[in-house]
């Protein structure tokens, strides 16, 4: 506690004293950004005397945050401190803040698209990838014509449709939705019907004696028996949207994160680039622990039996 | 209390046999030939030695499996699939993890559809297995006997006029078993369900049967129907449960000798 208290003050502390020969105009934000992290900081340590659920919390994410402020700190020391690396394609932190600030409306913008896109494509994705999934691994017949499309055509990238997709489609957008939907499909697909075909058949001989009929036997027992597998398609489904949404925007689509990125370094502007991998790095993880949270509470019934 | 009280269905079982593949392609016999009756309302035990097929026998009564030749009844149908009239219980609980107790006890209901209606039942089973605490944890928080006795109640849910057993003691310590076997004995004779039970455990079968059928294995056949005709509720000490114990380990090879 007492670390992630020093880290950030040194963090305001290191900046204030290593930027005061730059121009204030950019690293006013960021003087203001280190201030507001440290009254937070020392805030959150104020309260967690009376509050012991955040103290509780402190306890084990503090010396992750501590770390953090202590890179942004080594971040600001090696750019504009000693700077130790060339200027225009390692700015500091003080321009990244700047970037992000100037540009916000765009930023914003782009964020609402590349969201927009990959919900759309995600969505299509794994509904497209349950419904073929649960078909393979229960009927036979589908098995036995669906596998071989499967094993053949699944495994090609989805991003190496592009050009292909670039002339079919009418709209760039369209063709992006589909080739991240394709991206999804593939493994939800695999995975589910894996995890379908191996439902233990004692599951089913006990539904069967119950009285189950076709219907509850698939969707009452196969499909939450095969939960577990269909959440690691999902996953592993939501990797390959992220890959093939970045791409699809820098190559076709005309608006986005990936866009905005690759518009940046063609001005030059890694202040901007910086700030696009920032902005980047913050959603896609956010997306990806909305999905722990969804599987923690559709799995609550494993808690327990497996390591999570 | 369950008040419904529900006559069982007699099973007649009518020269079944029953071939199986090996993984090399040898035809192997799990059962030859095996004819037998239950009454509605008794209780069969199956003793024998592992490879007699008497756990075929019960899948095949199940309707799991369909018999090579011959033919098994229950009342007077022929039985062609699986019904929620035979109920199973296995060795292995087999609980669904992802449903609670209670929504474990209550999936015979949704299986056919009947929830709205019976729901009030529900919490009779759950009282009949003495799990009212438990009624929202989940399986995997549930010790063995307790896990079992609710494959039990899902499995009485459907009120089947037949309840096939295949060994589900089996994994039970002993204590925990000799409660359950009081357990089962007192859901019989309250509901007059026909019981047919599989076990390895010479005791339990004259513990709890109107009859034990001895089977020998390869071909599994049944070498021999021994009635047990000691009144209830019985003493595994008594001098008869003794006596017949003896004579049943003599006619399965295993007596001191």
């Amino acid at each position: 506690m007492a670390g992630l208290a020093a880290s950030a003050v040194a963090a305001l502390a290191v900046h204030l004293l290593i930027s005061g020969g730059e121009p204030p105009a950019e690293t006013q934000a960021f003087t203001v950004f280190t201030a507001i992290l440290l009254v937070l900081v020392l805030l959150a340590l104020a309260s967690q005397f009376f509050w012991s659920g955040l103290r509780q919390r402190l306890r084990e994410t503090g010396p992750i945050i501590a770390a953090a402020l202590v890179l942004i700190v080594l971040w600001e020391i090696i750019t504009t401190g000693i700077r130790l690396l060339p200027l225009p394609y390692f700015p500091s932190p003080a321009r990244v803040i700047q970037s992000m600030i100037d540009d916000r409306i765009m930023i914003w913008d782009s964020t609402w698209h590349s969201l927009s896109l990959l919900l759309g494509g995600y969505a299509m994705g794994v509904c497209a990838g349950v419904i073929s999934g649960v078909c393979i691994g229960w009927f036979s017949p589908v098995r036995y014509w669906g596998m071989p499309v499967l094993k053949v055509v699944g495994p090609i990238p989805a991003t190496a449709w592009i050009p292909l997709a670039l002339v079919v489609s009418p709209s760039a957008v369209i063709s992006a939705t589909c080739l991240i939907a394709l991206a999804v499909w593939f493994p939800v697909t695999m995975l589910t019907a894996s995890g379908i075909s191996n439902t233990r058949v004692s599951y089913l001989d006990v539904a069967r004696t119950l009285g189950a009929k076709p219907g509850f036997l698939i969707f009452r027992v196969a499909i939450p028996a095969a939960m577990p597998n269909i959440f690691i398609g999902l996953f592993m489904g939501l990797g390959s949207a992220f890959l093939t949404l970045v791409v699809a925007e820098t190559v076709g689509v005309k608006s986005g994160l990936g866009w905005y990125l690759s518009w940046a370094r063609e001005w030059a502007e890694y202040g901007k680039v910086y700030a696009a991998l920032v902005i980047m790095a913050v959603f896609f993880s956010s997306i990806m622990s909305l999905l722990f949270k969804v599987r923690d509470r559709v799995l609550v019934w494993q808690k327990g039996v497996i390591k999570w | 209390m369950v008040t419904s009280s529900v006559e069982g269905s007699s099973v007649s079982v009518r020269d079944v046999r029953q071939h199986f593949l090996s993984p090399e392609q040898v035809r192997f016999c799990a059962l030859d030939t095996v004819s037998l009756e239950a009454k509605a309302g008794e209780f069969i035990s199956f003793v024998g030695p592992s490879g007699c097929g008497k756990s075929t026998l019960l899948r095949l009564i199940a309707g799991l499996a369909a018999p090579s030749s011959g033919e098994v009844l229950v009342g007077n149908e022929k039985i062609s699939g699986p019904s929620a009239e035979r109920g199973l219980v296995f060795q292995d609980p087999n609980l669904f993890p992802w449903l609670s107790v209670r929504q474990n006890i209550q999936s015979g209901l949704v299986a056919r559809g009947v929830l709205s209606r019976k729901k009030h039942e529900v919490d009779e089973f759950i009282h009949l297995v003495g799990l009212e605490s438990f009624a929202n944890a989940y399986p995997h928080h549930l010790s063995g006997g307790m896990a079992q006795r609710v494959a039990l109640a899902r499995a009485l849910i459907n009120h089947p006029k037949v309840l096939l057993l295949d060994e589900p003691l089996g994994a039970l310590d002993a204590f925990t078993r000799m409660r359950m076997q009081d357990e089962v004995l007192r859901i019989w004779q309250g509901r007059g369900t026909t019981m047919l039970l599989v076990t390895h455990d010479i005791d339990e079968a004259i513990y709890m049967s109107d009859s034990i059928v001895l089977m020998s294995p390869r071909p599994g056949r049944i070498e021999r129907i021994i009635p047990v005709n000691i009144p209830r509720p019985r003493d595994r000490a008594s001098p008869e449960f003794l006596r017949l114990r003896g004579e049943i380990l003599e006619l399965l090879h295993f007596a001191g000798h």
